[in-house]
C-alpha cells in the first residue's frame, strides 16, 4: 500500500429522475441517490464502503464504474503512467476500451454468469470482447488466472449450473481479474455466501491483492466483514459520507452520531463485553426527500436547533480523519471495545 | 438449487456429461422426458414429411378425377376374405350401375373381383418437391383403381387430396408463423432495446393491433383480394395476411424478455467487460430467450392453421383449384355430405390431429424450455 492516488471522486452525485403518471411523463423530482461524494481511494488499499440498505453504497460503486452515469462530478483515474483520466467524460468506445482498468465482483454469483457460457467462456470473455489477447493467449491467460483464483482448471470446461456459490464467485473473480485490472469494485462480494465461505473468499482477495497489487472498494453492510478487509472505512447516509477514517480509527474513536450506531450493532459472542446498542428510532429517510440540515438529525440522539437548518460541512477533523458532523469536536463517542476489534481488525 | 449441486468427491461419468452439458443438451433430456410431447412431435414430423413427399406417396394427382367412383367410400385394403388369404393386400373391383329411378351413376363393389396392391408402382406423372420428375408412387394397382378415403362429388382421390392439403396448411403455418416472427423480433426488439419514446408509442400501436376482432380483420383484408388472382397469388396473400395479424403478442413478450434481460446481472458484468452492443445482444442476450420463442411458436401454429382452415372453409381463404384443409372441409359443408358421405369429413381429423400435436409438443417445449429454472 502507497499514498499515491489511484482514483479521485469529487462532488459526485448521481440523481434518478421520478416520473409523473400522466400522458407525457413530466420529470417531477429525483432520487438523490448519491449526493455530492468527495474522496480518494490510494494505489492497492482497500476502502472499505459501509451503510443501511437504500444509503446508495451500490450505486456509489457502479457510478465509478460508469455502470451508471452520474448526474455531476469527477472520477479522475491516476494510471502508473502518469496518465490521468477522466472516467465520467470518457464515451463509446473509449470508455469500452478503458473498462478493463475497472471491474466489478457481484453481490449474487448466480445471476452474475451467464447461465449459457462455460465457465472458460465467461471467465476470457473480458479478454475476448476488448481484444486484449488472441488465440492460445487467451488460454493460457484464463488458466493463469483461474488457477490464481483456485479454480480446478479440469471444470473450466463445465457450466456454472455445475458449480456451489463459493465456487461461483471464485469464477466471478476470476472474470475480473483476467483483463489486469487496476481498481475492482466489490459490490457485497460476499454477503450472498455462508460464514465460512465468506471468510474463503475475503482471504482470496486478500492474497490477490498482495500478489496483483490491485485495488478494492468494498461495499459491505458487514462491519465486521469490512473490518478484516480494510485499510479505511467509509460511512455512507442516504446518499452522502458521514465520515472516514482509517478502519482502527474509525472503529475505536468514532467521531460520528451515526458511526456510533452502527458500530454498537455489531453482534458480540461474550455477553459481558457487548455494548449497550444505541437503538435508532424511525425509518431512513426517503432519498427522493431528504430531510434538511444534516440528513441524521431525524434520528441522531444529539441533534441540536443547528442541525435541523444547517447541512454540516464534510471536514478533516483529524489527519486523515473526515467527518461531517457539526459537533464532532465536542462529543464523546463510544467505539468497539478494544479486545473485540483486535480480533477483528486487519492489522491490530 | 437442490437438483443441480454438486458431489464433487464423487464424480460419475454422469455427473461429468451433465456438467459440462450445454443449454439446447439439457432442454433435450428435460423434452425427452416428457413422453407424449415427444409423441407429438414424431406424429408433426410424419405429417410433415408426408406433406412434403404428397405426390409420392399419393396414388393419384389432387385433381385427377374418377368418373367411374364420384362421391364413392373409401375402399378398405383387405388381406383375406371369403376366397382366400393373400399375402398381397387388395381392394375389390367396381362396377358402376345406373340407378333406375335417379339415373344416377352407382358404384357396385364386386367381391369377386380383386385388385391388388403394387408398391412403388408406375403411375401419374408428377413433379417431387417441384423438381424431380418421376411416375413411382408409394402404392397403386395395376388394374381399377384405389381410393383409400373414397373420392368427393368430382370423383377426386380424397387420400392423394388430405396429403397435398397438409402440405398447404402446414406451409402457411410455417410461413404465417416465420413472418409474424420477423415482425415481431423486430418490432418487440425495437421496442425492449431502445426503450423511451419509441417503446411507448410502438405498445400503443400494438395494442390498437390487438383490439381489432380477428376474424372480422381476416375477413375484410381477404374480402380484398381481386378475385382473378391465381391461387399462388392467394396463398401467399393469405400467409402475409396470417402473418401481419399474428405479431403482436410475440412482440410484446419478446419486448418484455428484452427489458427483463437488460437489467440481469451477466448482461451489466458483460457491459462492463468492455462488451459491444452487438456483443451483449448476440451472444447474452438473444440464446437467454431464444427457448422462450422456440416455445412461442410452437404455441402459436396451431392458430395460424385453425385460421387458414376457418377463412378458407368459409370461403375467403384459399379456393379450389388449391387444395388445402379449408378447402376440402368446404365439401362438407351440406347435410348430404353428413348424410351420404361423411368420409369428406377426413380432413377435419387431420386438423385436430395436427392441432392436438403442436399443442402438447408446445406444452412439452415449454416445460423443457428453461433448463435453468429451479422446479
Amino acid at each position: 500500500m502507497s499514498d499515491q492516488k489511484l482514483i479521485e471522486v469529487e462532488n459526485l452525485k448521481v440523481y434518478f429522475p421520478i416520473h409523473g403518471k400522466g400522458l407525457f411523463r413530466r420529470e417531477i423530482g429525483a432520487v438523490k441517490a448519491v449526493d455530492g461524494l468527495s474522496f480518494y481511494i490510494n494505489k492497492g488499499e482497500t476502502l472499505g464502503l459501509v451503510g443501511e440498505s437504500g444509503s446508495g453504497k451500490t450505486t456509489v460503486g457502479r457510478a465509478l464504474l460508469r455502470a451508471l452515469d452520474p448526474t455531476e462530478g469527477q472520477v479522475t483515474f491516476y494510471l502508473d503512467d502518469g496518465q490521468t483520466v477522466d472516467v465520467t467524460a470518457l464515451k463509446g468506445k473509449d470508455l469500452r476500451n478503458f473498462r478493463r482498468y475497472m471491474q466489478l465482483i457481484f453481490q449474487d454469483p448466480r445471476s452474475s454468469l451467464n447461465p449459457r457460457m462455460t465457465v472458460r467462456d465467461i471467465i476470457a470473455e473480458p479478454l475476448v470482447a476488448n481484444k486484449l489477447e488472441k488465440g492460445k493467449a487467451v488460454d493460457e491467460k484464463v488458466r493463469e488466472t483461474a488457477a490464481l483464483c483456485k479454480l480446478n482448471l479440469e471444470h473450466l470446461r463445465r457450466f456454472p449450473h455445475a458449480f456451489s456459490g463459493g465456487q461461483r464467485q471464485r469464477v466471478g473473480i476470476a472474470r475480473a481479474l483476467v483483463s489486469n485490472p487496476k481498481f475492482i469494485v466489490c459490490d457485497e462480494s460476499v454477503s450472498a455466501l455462508d460464514v465460512s465461505i465468506q471468510a474463503e473468499i475475503l482471504n482470496l482477495l486478500m492474497e490477490l491483492q498482495e500478489e496483483l497489487g490491485v485495488t478494492y472498494l468494498f461495499i459491505a453492510h458487514d462491519l465486521s466483514v469490512v473490518a478484516h478487509i480494510s485499510d479505511r472505512v467509509a460511512v455512507m447516509y442516504v446518499g452522502q459520507l458521514v465520515e472516514l477514517a482509517a478502519t482502527e480509527e474509525l472503529f475505536f474513536s468514532p467521531k460520528h452520531p451515526y458511526t456510533e450506531a452502527l458500530l454498537s450493532a455489531i453482534p458480540e459472542v461474550d455477553p459481558d463485553l457487548a455494548m449497550k446498542p444505541v437503538i435508532l428510532r424511525g425509518e431512513i429517510p426517503n432519498p427522493a426527500n431528504p430531510p434538511p440540515g444534516c440528513r441524521f438529525h431525524t434520528r441522531c440522539p444529539y441533534a441540536e436547533d443547528i442541525c435541523k437548518t444547517d447541512q454540516p460541512v464534510w471536514q478533516e477533523i483529524e489527519p486523515e480523519h473526515f467527518v461531517a458532523c457539526h459537533f464532532a469536536d465536542t462529543l464523546q463517542l463510544k467505539g468497539v471495545v478494544a479486545d473485540t476489534a483486535a480480533e477483528n481488525g486487519r492489522n491490530t | 438449487m437442490s437438483t443441480i449441486n454438486p458431489v464433487l468427491d464423487k464424480e460419475t461419468e454422469e455427473a461429468q456429461r451433465y456438467y459440462s452439458a450445454s443449454q439446447w443438451q439439457l432442454v433435450w433430456w428435460r423434452f425427452k422426458k416428457h413422453r407424449v410431447a415427444l409423441l407429438g412431435g414424431l406424429v408433426l414430423l410424419f405429417m410433415f414429411l408426408s406433406g412434403l413427399f404428397a405426390e409420392f406417396i399419393g396414388p393419384y394427382g389432387g385433381s385427377t378425377r374418377n368418373i367411374e367412383y364420384l362421391l364413392g367410400p373409401p375402399q378398405i385394403p383387405r388381406f383375406w376374405d371369403e376366397n382366400g388369404f393373400s399375402l398381397r393386400p387388395f381392394v375389390y373391383g367396381v362396377t358402376t350401375e345406373r340407378d333406375p329411378e335417379t339415373l344416377a351413376l352407382i358404384p357396385i363393389t364386386d367381391t369377386n373381383v380383386r385388385n391388388y396392391i403394387f408398391f412403388f408402382i408406375e403411375g401419374e406423372p408428377y413433379k417431387l418437391l417441384g423438381i424431380i420428375e418421376s411416375n413411382i408412387h408409394l402404392f397403386g394397382v395395376q388394374e381399377g383403381f384405389v381410393h383409400l378415403f373414397g373420392t368427393d362429388s368430382l370423383g377426386q382421390d380424397l387420400f392423394s387430396r388430405v396429403l397435398i392439403g397438409t402440405r398447404t396448411s402446414l406451409s402457411i403455418g410455417v410461413l404465417g408463423v416465420l413472418i409474424s416472427f420477423f415482425l415481431a423480433l423486430f418490432i418487440g426488439g425495437v421496442a425492449g432495446y431502445a426503450g423511451g419514446w419509441l417503446d411507448y408509442g410502438i405498445q400503443r400501436f400494438t395494442e390498437i393491433i390487438r383490439v381489432i376482432p380477428i376474424i372480422p380483420l381476416y375477413m375484410g383484408l381477404a374480402a380484398a383480394f381481386p378475385r382473378d388472382w391465381s391461387s399462388t397469388q392467394v396463398y401467399f396473400a393469405m400467409t402475409l395476411i396470417i402473418g401481419l395479424v399474428g405479431w403482436p403478442t410475440l412482440a410484446r413478450r419478446i419486448r418484455g424478455q428484452l427489458l427483463t434481460l437488460r437489467n440481469e446481472d451477466y448482461v451489466m458484468a458483460a457491459r462492463l467487460s468492455g462488451a459491444s452492443p452487438y456483443r451483449i445482444i448476440s451472444l447474452h442476450m438473444l440464446p437467454a430467450f431464444m427457448s422462450y420463442i422456440v416455445v412461442d411458436l410452437v404455441i402459436s401454429f396451431p392458430y395460424v392453421i385453425l385460421a387458414e382452415t376457418a377463412l378458407s372453409f368459409i370461403g375467403l381463404g384459399l379456393r379450389p383449384p388449391s387444395i388445402s384443409w379449408g378447402v376440402l372441409l368446404q365439401d362438407a359443408q351440406n347435410i348430404r355430405a353428413i348424410e351420404q358421405a361423411p368420409w369428406l369429413f377426413i380432413p377435419a381429423a387431420f386438423v385436430v390431429v395436427a392441432v392436438l400435436a403442436f399443442t402438447i409438443l408446445g406444452d412439452g417445449v415449454r416445460d423443457a424450455a428453461d433448463p435453468y429454472s429451479v422446479h
